[in-house]
């Protein structure tokens, strides 16, 4: 996270002064108070992982095979007798993994092809544009899985995969956030002062777009993990004996009756990363809106 | 005690946003009383709560943010503030209408005409569709609308701002109202369609006899329209009066300030330069801008099989020029090409032809250096001073941003130079490390002028710069940009549409229509003896901010025989359209 607000805040006399306001203005929402404790229980999860498991995600024979849970096993043990509580900790990992990759690649390819396409006008925009639109009118998931037809099955492909199969998605939010705030007239009185391309991009448009975005970017975050869950799910993303969530979830299907926990306990935690990400996306959205902030 | 003629009463009406630590009182303990047949004009700078209190008394407050906290409003023995939600709506649009600013975003986009206006008609009066109908026709005859038949059956787009409002206003008074409030009902509209409008609703008054609550910030829409005047300030009623007495013997210091500050036509008549602020004023010098033949069109986009359209004509062979340390403004109403004209010499916008010289160098031929190099000299300071402020940058950053994109000045210099600029233009030191949303809108505008001023530009091109700022913050602003120039040589391109403010601050005076200069020359001749029929109407239609002044009829512009040819030379300096 601070890295994004730094970038939001420009690095400027007063960053400081802003960064202390925007966490009191995130820390002021309900909605932004619950995303954060949710993202960071995540991360916290993900990082002491070893310190948190109780026992190896990867080791079969943990206990008895089918365990419902128990004192033992909190959230009981699948079919090679591994510890489900174990690797939803483990899984944590993947999970944040994912979601900072995927995000991370459509994030910067789609704000470069957004800015450029915006600020350029004229035919490099309609080109790109085009382009994008073409690739816009794929499901996203058919691009990723022609993506991993190409790369190769594996839960790092799967993150690239998914990376790629947004960014146009982000290069259309980008542009039309470019439009609109190039037609502002401090974008023209900048123009006026006499400010060269790369103080309109860098100074002028690139803050006042990058708010949009990480607003997006954080509730990108929620639909990479479904999708990396979705490509798992279907034996293209993790493979044995990763602990990634969605792989456990499909690997349960034949055992959903037998074995309600190992499927249960999964999907609350897929649901639980997308509920903190989807909301911690909301109350950034209100924090960064500097009219909105009081000192 | 309500004496026989009193329609509304309204006491100690407390209306205030938000709860608790954020608690915010809008309307303080307003009293007043609207008599039958009476126009009653609220008036106000912004904040001053004049808005509010009469949503409120219709009860269009939003609901969750804004509360009534007190207070009273009786009509015909009910009390409007205390009405359930079910009778309010029946009272509203049919005892008690009203007309809104922006005349195209109060008539629904996508309704016919027709479908409008009958609609509270069916509604509140149980009329059949068809005598709806002839209402709404006999409506739209009243409000001085041709073809009515065809009236109804277009949708708002395809009217003009002033056809807009008109057709507000018969939908206002097609209910046959006792009350009909107005909230700014002309503020959105050119002087001309202005003058008409006002004219109309005094004329539907006299015949309907209805009351009307003008709300307004205009003082010579108040002289025009108004019997008895209410005046607030932050939420408070300051005075109240008749109109004449309000005007020619205010009693309180704010309202004695509110119109000491306005703008009165004609004060300037007798003599030729705008009012000197500073002991020894730079006089006026040589030419600096030259502009010959300037021509834009705004084609439409043709695409594949569409035709291309003719276009729209912004600027038709324009050309004036402008010399140091003088103010020419360019006036007209919206459409006329004025801002366009302003952003052409910035070559902020390219001209389809047409030469423009700046101190000798031809600005359109020069490259993108030399363009940077250019606009050193020439600074813009424009309309809406909010929206041209980043609001991701500070202040004090912002005012920085031209002298370091010029490379002026650097590190303790910058800073120097930067807090000299806050002193110079009227704001403080502590002002330099805040954000644009955190000042007023006169200190915004102080800020971009103080943000043109760093590179020491000889030209400033200022579009509009009073028109969304208050009066008394508008005389401010004015001050001090004759101020600057005055002592340090500014030449301004003054954009505006207030006759007014242009007599205050103009050598020189263009009055353009249609993306053409009509009339040219010195501000005494074209504004004390104007020639083109165009710039008579213009100045006709200038409401006077005095009650005693008797309106005569508006002169009507013949579109036929308007004199639209090159210009000619009826005086020295003195050029006008044949």
């Amino acid at each position: 996270m601070t890295d994004t607000v730094t970038l939001a805040a420009h690095p400027e006399d007063a960053a400081s002064a802003r960064k202390t306001g925007f966490f009191r203005a995130l820390l002021s929402s309900p909605t932004g108070i619950i995303g954060l404790a949710i993202v960071g229980l995540l991360l916290i999860v993900a990082l002491a992982a070893p310190l948190l498991a109780p026992h190896d995600p990867l080791r079969m024979a943990a206990g008895p095979r089918l365990q419902p849970p128990s004192w033992q096993h909190w959230m009981g043990t699948d079919d090679f007798g591994r510890d489900v509580l174990s690797r939803i900790i483990y899984g944590a990992q993947l999970t944040l993994q994912i979601g900072a990759i995927a995000v991370g690649i459509s994030l910067t390819s789609g704000l470069f092809l957004g800015l450029v396409a915006g600020y350029a006008s004229g035919w490099a925009e309609k080109v790109l544009m085009r382009l994008v639109d073409v690739l816009f009118s794929f499901t996203e998931i058919v691009i990723a899985l022609a993506c991993l037809a190409i790369f190769g099955v594996g839960l790092t492909n799967a993150m690239i995969a998914i990376g790629i199969a947004s960014i146009p998605f982000y290069a259309r939010v980008t542009h039309s956030v470019v439009l609109v705030e190039k037609n502002k007239p401090y974008f023209e009185a900048a123009v006026a002062a006499g400010a060269g391309h790369g103080r309109l991009i860098f100074r002028h448009l690139l803050p006042n777009v990058v708010p949009t975005l990480i607003v997006v970017g954080t509730l990108g975050v929620s639909t990479a993990v479904l999708a990396a869950a979705g490509l798992s799910f279907l034996g293209l993303g993790a493979q044995p004996p990763q602990p990634e969530w969605g792989f456990m979830l499909s690997s349960s299907r034949d055992l959903i009756s037998r074995a309600p926990w190992m499927m249960i306990f999964p999907g609350l935690a897929i649901a639980f990363t997308v509920l903190g990400f989807n909301l911690l996306g909301d109350g950034v959205r209100e924090a960064l809106d500097p009219r909105q902030r009081q000192r | 005690m309500m004496d026989r003629d009193t329609l509304l009463d309204v006491r100690d009406m407390t209306v205030a946003f938000g709860k608790g630590r954020n608690r915010n009182v809008a309307v303080r303990g307003l009293s007043y009383t609207l008599k039958k047949g009476e126009t009653l004009a609220i008036v106000g700078e912004s904040g001053s709560g004049k808005s509010v209190s009469s949503m409120a008394l219709l009860g269009l407050l939003p609901p969750n943010s804004a509360s009534i906290e007190g207070g009273t409003a009786t009509f015909h023995g009910r009390d409007l503030l205390s009405l359930p939600e079910k009778d309010q709506r029946s009272l509203r649009g049919d005892r008690i209408t009203m007309i809104f600013q922006e005349p195209m975003t109060s008539l629904t986009p996508v309704l016919r005409i027709g479908i409008q206006l009958t609609e509270a008609l069916i509604e509140h009066k149980n009329m059949t569709k068809a005598e709806a109908e002839a209402r709404a026709r006999e409506m739209l005859v009243l409000v001085g609308l041709d073809r009515p038949e065809h009236r109804m059956r277009q949708f708002p787009h395809e009217l003009s701002g002033g056809m807009r409002q008109r057709i507000m206003i018969a939908m206002a008074m097609a209910a046959d109202p006792e009350i009909l409030i107005a909230d700014e009902p002309t503020t959105a509209l050119d002087v001309t369609v202005q003058a008409q409008i006002l004219d109309l609703m005094r004329t539907l008054k006299r015949e309907f006899g209805t009351s009307i609550i003008l709300i307004t910030h205009d003082m010579g829409v108040v002289a025009e329209m108004a019997d008895r005047v209410v005046v607030m300030n932050r939420g408070e009623k300051v005075e109240e009066g008749p109109v004449a007495e309000i005007f020619a013997a205010p009693r309180q210091e704010y309202t004695k300030r509110l119109l000491a500050s306005v703008p009165r036509l004609g004060t300037m008549a007798g003599t030729s330069a705008p009012r000197t602020v500073v002991a020894e004023p730079r006089q006026v010098g040589e030419v600096l801008v030259r502009a010959e033949g300037l021509n834009k069109t705004f084609a439409e986009r043709s695409w594949l099989f569409a035709p291309a359209k003719p276009g729209t004509v912004a600027m038709k062979d324009v050309g004036f020029d402008l010399r140091a340390g003088e103010t020419l403004a360019l006036v007209g109403e919206s459409g006329s090409g004025k801002s366009t004209t302003g952003r052409a010499v910035l070559r902020l916008m390219e001209v389809d032809t047409g030469r423009i010289e700046i101190k000798g160098t031809n600005v359109r031929g020069l490259g993108v250096a030399g363009l940077r190099r250019a606009r050193r000299q020439m600074q813009m300071i424009f309309q809406d001073p909010f929206a041209s402020l980043n609001p991701r940058i500070s202040a004090g950053g912002l005012v920085a941003e031209p002298m370091v994109i010029h490379r002026l000045a650097s590190g303790r210099e910058l800073e120097d130079r930067v807090e000299e600029l806050f002193l110079r233009v009227g704001l403080e030191r502590d002002h330099i490390r805040r954000y644009p949303h955190e000042f007023s809108g006169g200190q915004r505008q102080r800020l971009c002028i103080a943000r043109a001023l760093g590179v020491g530009p000889e030209l400033i091109v200022a579009d509009e710069p009073t028109s969304a700022l208050d009066v008394s913050v508008q005389a401010q602003v004015l001050d001090l940009m004759l101020e600057l120039q005055q002592s340090l040589g500014l030449a301004y391109l003054f954009i505006s549409h207030d006759m007014a403010v242009v007599e205050q601050m103009a050598h020189r005076v263009a009055v353009m229509r249609k993306g053409q200069i009509v009339e040219i020359g010195a501000r005494q001749a074209v504004l004390n003896d104007p020639q083109h029929p165009y710039t008579r109407a213009l100045l006709a239609a200038v409401p006077v901010p005095d009650p005693g002044r008797v309106r005569g009829a508006l002169p009507t512009l013949d579109l036929a025989t308007l004199p639209t040819g090159p210009l000619a030379e009826v005086a020295p300096g003195h050029m006008v359209a044949q």
